[in-house]
Parts: C-alpha cells; sequence; structure tokens
C-alpha cells in the first residue's frame, strides 16, 4: 500500500578534467536509500524519474573555444563578445505563519545601462514552489526553467506534488557539476506537505536552510531591514511589509536594483503573484504618443502578385486500429 | 572559515562547531549547522568550501547508508571515515573540504578520525579543525584528560570553541554541540552571550 516514489533526489559527483588531461571516473548515480531502509537495486542506465537522460560526465568546453575563434576571426579581436546581462538586483524571502513570502525588485542592467526595466525575477518552479534568482540572467532563467521541467516529469511520473527540498538538491547538483561557472545565487521558497520552508543555493552548489533570506548586490541593506524587524510566525501583511520594506531598502541603496517590487505570496491554498505590489515612484508618464500616424509614409507604387500553387501529390494513409 | 572540534570519551564522543559561513567578508549564515549527520551514530564535522563538503557528506552518506544496508549492521566509523578519505584524496585537487568525522560504533566506542585536506585520515582522541584551530592548540594540549565524562567534555568543548570564535574573523554566531553514545544523540545550542567568557583585553 505504501508506494514509496521510485526515486529520492540525487547526488553525482562528475568528473573534472585537469589542465593535463587526466580525468577522472565518475561515481555512478545511484538512490540514496529512504528512511525504511528498502534498498532499490539500480543499474547506471535506469532513468532517473525526473530526467530522462542520464547526463554525460566531465565538461564540455566546446563553447569556450568556440567563442574564441569568434573573437579572433572577427575584426582579428578587436570586437570583443557582448557581456551577460547580470541583474544586479535586490532579493528577499520570509517564512511566516501561513507560508512564504518572496519579493524581488525589477531592474536588469547591462553594465552601466538598466536594459530592462520591468525584468521578472520571480520563476515558477511548481504550483507550490517559486524561486527568486540573481546572478546572470540567462543563468538563472535558465537553471529554474530546467529545474521547473524536472519537477513536472517527476510529479507526472510519480503522481505527487514536489517537495522543496527536492527542488533545492537538483539544484544543488546541477550548481556544483559546473563549479560556480553558473553564476545563479537562488532564493528558493514554497509550501509543501511538510511545511513552509525557504532555502539558498549558492552558485557553487552550498545549501542554507533559513527562515530569512536577502540576496543580490542589494542585500545588504535589505538584510538589514529583515535582522531588525524579523518574527517568528508573522501574519501575512506584516509579512508583506517587511519583505516590500527590504526590497526598497536594497532599491535606494545599491544602483543595480531599481524600479518596481514584484511579491509572491505561497501558501497551502494557493499562490498570489503580484506584479507589480509598489510601482517605482519615479517613473515618469510618457508625454505623448509616439506612434507614427497613418499616411507619414507615402505609398509610391504597388504591385501585387499572386501566388499560384499546384496541387502536386495527394496520398491518404489510413490509421490502423485494433 | 570555521572552527570545528571533536573530543573522545569512554561511551562516546563531544562533537562542537560555530556558526558562521562567510563569503568574502560578509557572513552568508549566521546560524549555520555544520554538523551533519552522516548514519544515526555517526556525524562529520565540516570545514571548508560549503558547497564541496555538503557535496561530499551527501555522497558518503549515501555509500555509508547502502553499505549498512547490505551489511545490515550499523557500519563501524572508521569505515564512514575511510569513505571521507577515499573521496577527499581522489579530488583532492578540486575539492578544499577538512572533515572530522567522528561517532559510535560497537566494536571500538567514541572513536575521532580526522581528514584534512589533501586526504589523510587519523585517529585521534581530540581534533580540532578549520581557521579557528589554531588559536586553541595550545588550549586543548594543555586542558586534555583522557577520561574525562560527558559533561568534562562538553565544557571542555565549548570553552575552546568560545576561546576559537572570540580570536577568529571567521568563527563565530552560535556555538552547537553534540554527544553521540549507544543510547543515542543529544544535541544542544549555546548562544552567543551564553558561551563562556574569559580576560578579554
Amino acid at each position: 500500500m505504501n508506494n514509496f516514489p521510485e526515486t529520492c533526489a540525487t547526488k553525482q559527483l562528475n568528473s573534472v578534467t585537469t589542465g593535463h588531461g587526466t580525468a577522472i571516473t565518475e561515481i555512478p548515480t545511484s538512490l540514496r536509500p529512504n528512511r525504511s531502509g528498502k534498498k532499490n537495486r539500480l543499474s547506471v542506465d535506469m532513468a532517473l524519474s525526473h530526467v530522462f537522460e542520464t547526463p554525460v560526465s566531465g565538461f564540455n568546453f566546446e563553447n569556450s573555444t568556440r567563442n574564441i575563434l569568434l573573437e579572433n576571426v572577427l575584426d582579428e579581436g578587436k570586437t570583443k563578445a557582448p557581456k551577460p546581462l547580470k541583474t544586479g538586483t535586490t532579493i528577499a524571502g520570509v517564512v511566516y505563519k501561513n507560508g512564504v513570502v518572496l519579493g524581488a525588485d525589477t531592474r536588469a542592467t547591462s553594465s552601466e545601462v538598466v536594459a530592462d526595466k520591468t525584468c521578472a525575477k520571480i520563476h515558477y518552479i511548481a504550483p507550490n514552489i517559486y524561486c527568486c534568482g540573481a546572478g546572470t540572467a540567462a543563468d538563472t532563467e535558465k537553471t529554474t526553467d530546467l529545474l521547473s521541467s524536472n519537477l513536472t516529469i517527476f510529479s507526472m511520473n510519480s503522481g505527487r506534488n514536489p517537495r522543496v527540498v527536492m527542488a533545492a538538491n537538483i539544484l544543488q547538483d546541477i550548481l556544483f557539476r559546473y563549479r560556480g561557472m553558473i553564476g545563479a545565487n537562488l532564493i528558493l521558497g514554497g509550501v509543501d506537505c511538510t511545511g513552509n520552508h525557504l532555502y539558498r543555493v549558492g552558485p557553487f552548489g552550498s545549501m542554507d536552510k533559513v527562515p530569512y533570506l536577502a540576496m543580490g548586490s542589494g542585500d545588504l541593506a535589505a538584510m538589514g531591514i529583515l535582522e531588525d524587524r524579523f518574527k517568528v510566525n508573522m501574519e501575512v501583511e506584516e509579512a508583506k511589509t517587511l519583505v516590500c520594506d527590504a526590497i526598497h531598502a536594497g532599491i535606494m541603496t545599491d544602483l543595480g536594483s531599481g524600479n518596481n517590487i514584484d511579491l509572491c505570496i505561497i501558501t497551502r491554498r494557493g499562490v498570489d503573484y503580484i506584479r507589480p505590489y509598489q510601482e517605482s515612484e519615479y517613473k515618469q508618464r510618457r508625454q505623448e504618443k509616439y506612434k507614427y500616424k497613418p499616411g507619414t509614409t507615402p505609398v509610391l507604387t504597388e504591385n501585387i502578385v499572386p501566388l499560384e500553387l499546384e496541387l502536386v501529390h495527394e496520398m491518404v494513409q489510413t490509421m490502423e486500429t485494433a | 572559515l570555521t572552527t570545528i572540534m571533536a573530543v573522545e570519551f569512554d561511551d562516546g564522543v563531544v562533537i562542537g562547531a560555530d556558526s558562521r559561513t562567510t563569503t568574502g567578508a560578509y557572513i552568508a549564515n549566521r546560524v549555520t549547522d555544520k554538523l551533519t549527520p552522516i548514519h544515526d551514530r555517526i556525524f562529520c564535522c565540516r570545514s571548508g568550501s560549503a558547497a564541496d563538503t555538503q557535496a561530499v557528506a551527501d555522497a558518503v552518506s549515501y555509500q555509508l547508508g547502502f553499505h549498512s544496508i547490505e551489511l545490515d549492521e550499523p557500519p563501524l566509523v572508521q569505515t564512514a571515515a575511510n569513505l571521507f578519505k577515499q573521496m577527499c584524496y581522489r579530488y583532492r585537487e578540486e575539492l578544499m573540504a577538512g572533515i572530522i568525522v567522528a561517532g559510535w560504533d560497537k566494536r571500538r566506542g567514541g572513536q575521532v578520525y580526522t581528514v584534512p585536506m589533501g586526504g589523510m585520515l587519523v585517529r585521534q582522541p581530540v581534533s580540532v579543525g578549520g581557521s579557528g584551530s589554531s588559536y586553541i592548540y595550545g588550549f586543548i594540549d594543555s586542558n586534555y584528560r583522557s577520561g574525562m565524562s560527558k559533561e568534562e567534555c562538553l565544557r571542555f568543548t565549548a570553552e575552546a570553541l568560545a576561546l576559537a570564535m572570540e580570536r577568529d574573523g571567521s568563527s563565530g554566531g552560535v556555538a552547537r554541540l553534540a554527544a553521540i553514545t549507544e543510547a543515542g544523540l543529544e544535541r544542544t545550542v549555546i548562544l552567543g552571550n551564553q558561551l563562556p567568557t574569559f580576560f578579554s583585553a
């Protein structure tokens, strides 16, 4: 009757090739035995419940060599590859009585220029789990998408709702494997059958379970607010105000954070994604309409050519039904 | 980085650690738990890179759990220590992990094994590790006696951790202690203002 899920989270230490080409063999993927002591004998090739293929071991530096080649080809090294879009962020999360509140600003910067004023930094992972991401925008986006896909596959395979600790473990696996090359600092928050949880996952693959948290370039200011006013088992309005004030402190103090504040309140009953929760007080109204009126560009000539299609071959194949 | 410590006594071991993880000069987590269970009566104290030690501890606790189920017996502390040593030595260039393995088993009672960076393995009655350990070698050498009771070991560990946390910038927060015996496991937390105090200039 008690059908334990086929898999729990998995861990693997992948091989690392050193500069001299000495490859170290990978420790094979396998299961952690669950609490009842049941063991599952698995071969290395067995599909995990949340991924389609077991990942290949070792590093793949093809893209690095390609980038170097491209830079040399374009203008003999004078053109550099575009800098990655960093989020320069303030994100924060707080566990309160009935769930978790996550908050983020909405500014994405590319060096000194604001590239996106309405960037969405709170990513969907599962119906009951959301993730705030700081660091390189592409890395956080892709990693959270990958995590979300894996958890959906797991839910379909096992018929269970994913747990926050599983999401954190999968993130830890992915990030540790790339040894800090994926610049993703993530705050994972959610509510599951075991309670309300908030995890921090660092870019090197370290994981911390905490009741309140701030990350990103504005984290020092936000942490100050949180350290001062956090209390255990707060009510929802107090928690929302606290997170909003923490992000606001980050926005005021840090150049890389700004614009609006998004909030995401996760409870057992559901998710309230408020975007934006608070708009920037420095937002200006557009002075005029900047659309071109029809007729601004004069039409000189008009030439209509009908496209003739000829039916060459038609084949009907009946489907075999049992 | 850390201060971690483990002491053997007649019926078991006492382990202790501070609770600070830093990224550069910022304290990322001031209430970290560096005493990680590997099995029911075997713990490891982690120092060094948080990501590396968490990954190694997870891998070893899987391997040990599997081994224990195959054997149908609680595993030996020496086995756990050897698993740590194998992993830390094989990946010594890539990992930054200094680990103290401590626990109780039926064959040899309480044992402390230290696996510092580089992957050495040696059994010691008392062992300290982490950046804060440098400041308390003198205290350990002069104050350790064999045949202490559990309460004396707990006090000894608390005092040593307090001294290290006072002097080392990378150690601080609360002091987490655990006593592992045949009967089971007792964990305590000593908050910052309850730590034993000493002379301060």
